[in-house]
């Protein structure tokens, strides 16, 4: 097939069957150099980036909602067109009628809409009270279906922050599709699809499949109609730069007008963008200055983008983060890099619109990177704490080379696979429980296999894991299960319909566990291993406490000792999630990550045999705990870089904060070591670091008086967030943990 | 020989500010000096310590190879490292076999043969030029000036690059004069890579409570900002 705004491009399978990839390998153009060709912010980004800062101010002062639309369900045409200043912007497209203003999404759960809506001193309209009382949502199905033994995990916070009430997020669609195909192919190839079904066995799956495949030929209607609206008509191929990215952006806009799922990740788009920009600068139509000029406009629309929250969803996600992550650079399968101009573009806009938490830009990092690419990366890092990395070297092999981000750390070929979310269970209230003989003193519930209390002087190692290994299969069970039910009632009350439009229809599906509190397991299990540790217990005779004496080996300090019990605990718990199939086939991963969330698990768990107090905060994702690294900053990676990514292809998230000063003494020694930093650290294999320079003393400064540091930004754990958006609790767990320091 | 032991106080995986790029660095137990603004004044006696061979302490380093990209590698530091020449001689020269960069963190006033054989293996030395003036030396570091000058010169016989480091503290040397002097004393030296004026600190006030030491300069305040500048202006090179 051909089309006239495809000219310039060179042919290949993606003429002939949706493939960006193959039309990105055969069109893109590496560049090895530094970020010296970058251009700055124009006057009139300028004027609109100062509009925007208002605007967020103003949301601020509003108590972080600036307004709700409590009569309107969102979706893709369900608002009138939106702008900040509609004669000055390039890209244009708001989530609803006006800017920062948020829709309602009731389709994930009612509960949780009327209970943000309130939150914030609004109510949610009676007309959309109405309409639901008719409509069964996700929520409502997933309660239906839950066992007691569901309710009461999710109650005593064993298993916690399930997407059973909201969008689930975590898919990213191929939104480039739209830019390179148009709406119209896309359409036709869906209904080939839908087509191919013919003379099939219609059992439930062939018959949830055509479905679902008509339902997203409906949505890419709507797209269209969508984008008409914005006066653009989108049926056909992008012809030009600010077309590619305009369209690129309308399909995802119609995915978070769509859904609200947690993650509403971006994809890989940086390098796609630039071949459009190389063919216009080539053309002479376009410049560096308006190349430059059009990402912003773009990151200023990504930065705006905004879900209804509830405080609850906060506390365990602090920040009021979407996720809009976008995988920058990496390596191509042919050795070539995929670093492009425009993976500098895209980072730039940390300094032509200043620092910030969105998008969530993700560096693939290789070791074959380009140096300057590297050194520019590192650069940006010292100056805005905003990136994270992830291992590119590791990832390549298993995902190829147009994989992208979901979220934080979840891996997925762009269009091709997707997953189910499912949030993290409590490994160390798990221990816990095993230890009390399936009850949980925190919350006061009997769950699980019903047995003695363990009955000792002192902790046995042995005992303790024959506990955990019956505790730890009938938890992964139970885990499996309750991910069924509610990626089966998604599915069907929630769909999709706009981002499985932009996957092929054959997709590849993952179903993602997670772990929390980690290295307080771990600890605790070296404690009782090399240490004496005595159960203390209450007047019910249940074990709430501890009494730890003599040193033990602690995660973190390089200490095989204890850093491969850490390893072990993963690996046996994919090993058990295996044992009980998933819905639709969905492959079996697993993360170690938290999000903000430590805060509140630990919060909801007793004391731990590792020392740690009742309620005290676990460290995030797979970090040491706080403080308790004693060798020095790269004892702590090569603790974190021997958990392994096979047993955990979800991701392992580390955040490290380092001060300037122990970094190196110059601008230029610092980056200079961050890059060395980044490339021990992924030749051990690790897979995720989000890095933060900067001072305690600044962390301080800005929780007692947030006004004076509105745009200070840092890496929490797989993403980053405004610091004054965090709870202040959030915020104190973030300052007292380990600041890797010279002295 | 590779079981030759050493004594170390500690380990920091993770050093930027001593030596080129990104060092591992292992604390020796054991000085010979007593100096005033010292901020290690728990690796000064030689009793205490963990016994290590060099191999193992080798071993360790290497767990970090990964990380020196192509100018970083090991730094002995201290105390002082070459109380222990033969330790230092023997981790460095399994290093230079692994095709690890070696630096020496150290004050000079140890020469003898066997820190010359150390000195075959040291491919960057960190040397502290504590004064400028052998009274001053004598008064707050426990030895002359002319040990360390010869060191100084033995490091240019030798062609080892070197760096010059000098704890600016208040009353004692943030003066013009000792720049002067530090400017002279340096002058002509083809094997200085640079000279770096590091602000005295308090921050080690503790360690000496602690440890139940008099810290001699508890009344000194650290040196201003802008006088650490100026200073640093002065220098020649």
């Amino acid at each position: 097939m051909e089309h006239k705004n495809w000219n310039g491009f060179k042919s290949g399978a993606w003429k002939e069957e949706i493939n960006v990839r193959d039309f990105i390998q055969l069109n893109y153009t590496e560049y090895k150099g530094e970020g010296d060709f970058l251009s700055g912010a124009t006057e009139r980004t300028n004027a609109l980036m100062d509009k925007l800062n208002a605007l967020f101010k103003l949301e601020r002062q509003y108590g972080g909602v600036l307004d709700i639309d409590t009569a309107t369900v969102s979706s893709l045409t369900s608002y009138s067109p939106g702008y900040i200043d509609e004669k000055n912007e390039i890209i244009v497209g708001l989530q609803t009628n006006r800017p920062l203003k948020r829709g309602v999404n009731p389709f994930g759960g009612m509960r949780m809409v009327r209970q943000a809506c309130e939150a914030y001193g609004y109510k949610l309209s009676e007309k959309i009270e109405e309409e639901f009382r008719y409509r069964t949502t996700h929520n409502d199905g997933v309660f239906r279906a839950y066992t007691d033994e569901m309710r009461l995990a999710r109650k005593s916070h064993v298993i916690t922050g399930l997407p059973d009430a909201y969008g689930r997020g975590r898919i990213i669609g191929d939104y480039r599709r739209v830019a390179l195909y148009g709406i119209d192919r896309l359409i036709e190839e869906k209904k080939k699809d839908k087509k191919a079904l013919e003379g099939k066995d219609f059992d439930a799956e062939n018959i949830r499949i055509g479905e679902e495949v008509s339902r997203q030929i409906l949505f890419l209607g709507y797209m269209k109609e969508m984008a008409e609206m914005y006066g653009y008509d989108i049926s056909e191929p992008a012809k030009n730069a600010r077309e590619a990215i305009q369209w690129t952006y309308f399909a995802y806009l119609a995915a978070i007008k769509e859904q609200n799922g947690a993650a509403m990740s971006l994809g890989r788009v940086s390098t796609f963008f630039d071949i459009y920009i190389e063919r216009d600068i080539k053309n002479g139509v376009l410049d560096e200055t308006s190349a430059q000029e059009i990402i912003d406009d773009f990151v200023m629309k990504l930065r705006m983008a905004r879900h209804l929250r509830t405080p609850e969803y906060n506390e365990l996600f602090g920040g009021d983060p979407m996720w809009i992550t976008e995988a920058v650079g990496g390596m191509g399968e042919d050795g070539r890099t995929l670093v492009t101009k425009s993976s500098f573009r895209i980072l730039n806009t940390l300094y032509t619109l200043g620092s910030s938490p969105e998008p969530n830009l993700t560096v693939l990092w290789s070791n074959s990177l380009p140096e300057g690419f590297k050194k520019f990366c590192a650069k940006v890092s010292v100056d805005t704490d905003s990136i994270q990395y992830e291992n590119d070297d590791v990832m390549r092999d298993i995902y190829g080379d147009d994989y992208a981000i979901a979220c934080c750390v979840s891996a997925m070929k762009v269009g091709k696979q997707m997953q189910f979310f499912g949030a993290r269970c409590n490994l160390a209230k798990l221990l816990l429980i095993a230890i009390n003989g399936g009850y949980d003193t925190t919350s006061g519930i009997h769950i699980g296999p019903q047995m003695s209390v363990l009955d000792c002087e002192k902790l046995d190692y042995d005992e303790v894991m024959e506990r955990i290994d019956i505790y730890l299969s009938w938890l992964c069970k139970l885990y499996v299960n309750t991910m069924n039910i509610i990626h089966y009632m998604h599915d069907k009350y929630a769909y999709e319909k706009s981002q499985m439009a932009l996957h092929d229809t054959d997709v590849d599906r993952f179903m993602a566990f997670g772990i929390a509190g980690l290295s307080v397991v771990a600890d605790s299990l070296s404690a009782i291993k090399f240490a004496s540790v005595k159960p203390i217990k209450d007047e019910n005779g249940y074990i709430t406490e501890f009494n730890t004496e003599g040193d033990f080996p602690k995660f973190g300090n390089d200490d095989d000792r204890v850093d491969l019990i850490a390893k072990e605990m993963t690996h046996k718990m994919i090993t058990e999630l295996r044992k009980t199939p998933t819905y639709r086939n969905a492959i079996h991963t697993l993360s170690v990550l938290t999000i903000t969330s430590n805060v509140m698990y630990g919060k909801n768990t007793a004391a731990t045999p590792d020392g740690r107090e009742a309620g005290a905060a676990f460290a995030p994702g797979a970090n040491p705990m706080h403080n308790r690294e004693e060798k020095g900053a790269l004892a702590s990676l090569n603790s974190v870089a021997k958990l392994s990514y096979d047993d955990c292809r979800d991701g392992i998230s580390n955040t490290f904060s380092i001060t300037p000063d122990t970094l190196g003494k110059t601008d230029e020694e610092r980056a200079e070591n961050l890059v060395a930093i980044l490339d021990g650290y992924f030749l051990k294999r690790a897979h995720h670091i989000n890095i933060n320079v900067l001072n305690r003393e600044t962390l301080i400064e800005a929780y007692n008086d947030p006004e004076a540091y509105p745009n200070l930004t840092i890496r929490v754990s797989g993403y980053a967030v405004n610091f004054h958006k965090l709870s202040k609790e959030q915020q104190r767990e973030v300052i007292s943990r380990t600041f890797h320091e010279a002295i | 020989m590779s079981f030759i032991k050493g004594k170390i106080n500690s380990i920091q995986t993770l050093g930027t500010l001593d030596g080129p790029g990104i060092r591992f660095i292992a604390f020796l137990q054991g000085c010979n000096l007593r100096c005033g603004c010292c901020h290690n004044p728990e690796t000064w006696e030689s009793s205490g310590g963990e016994e290590i061979t060099a191999e193992a302490l080798v071993q360790n380093a290497l767990k970090y190879r990964e990380y020196f990209g192509s100018k970083g590698g090991i730094t002995l530091s201290g105390g002082e490292p070459l109380m222990q020449a033969e330790f230092v001689k023997e981790v460095f020269s399994l290093c230079k076999q692994k095709g690890i960069n070696t630096c020496l963190d150290t004050s000079g006033s140890i020469i003898n043969d066997a820190v010359l054989e150390a000195l075959e293996f040291t491919d960057f030395v960190l040397l502290d030029i504590k004064y400028t003036t052998d009274e001053l030396y004598r008064e707050y570091a426990g030895c002359g000036i002319e040990k360390p000058l010869k060191f100084l010169k033995i490091l240019e016989e030798r062609k080892i690059p070197y760096r010059i480091r000098q704890v600016i503290i208040p009353t004692l040397n943030d003066n013009e004069e000792n720049i002067k002097a530090l400017n002279d004393l340096t002058k002509n030296l083809e094997f200085l890579e640079k000279i770096e004026l590091l602000p005295f600190k308090k921050l080690c006030k503790s360690k000496y409570e602690d440890l139940k030491i008099p810290f001699r300069f508890e009344n000194i305040s650290e040196p201003d900002k802008n006088i650490m500048k100026q200073l640093e202006e002065r220098l020649a090179r």
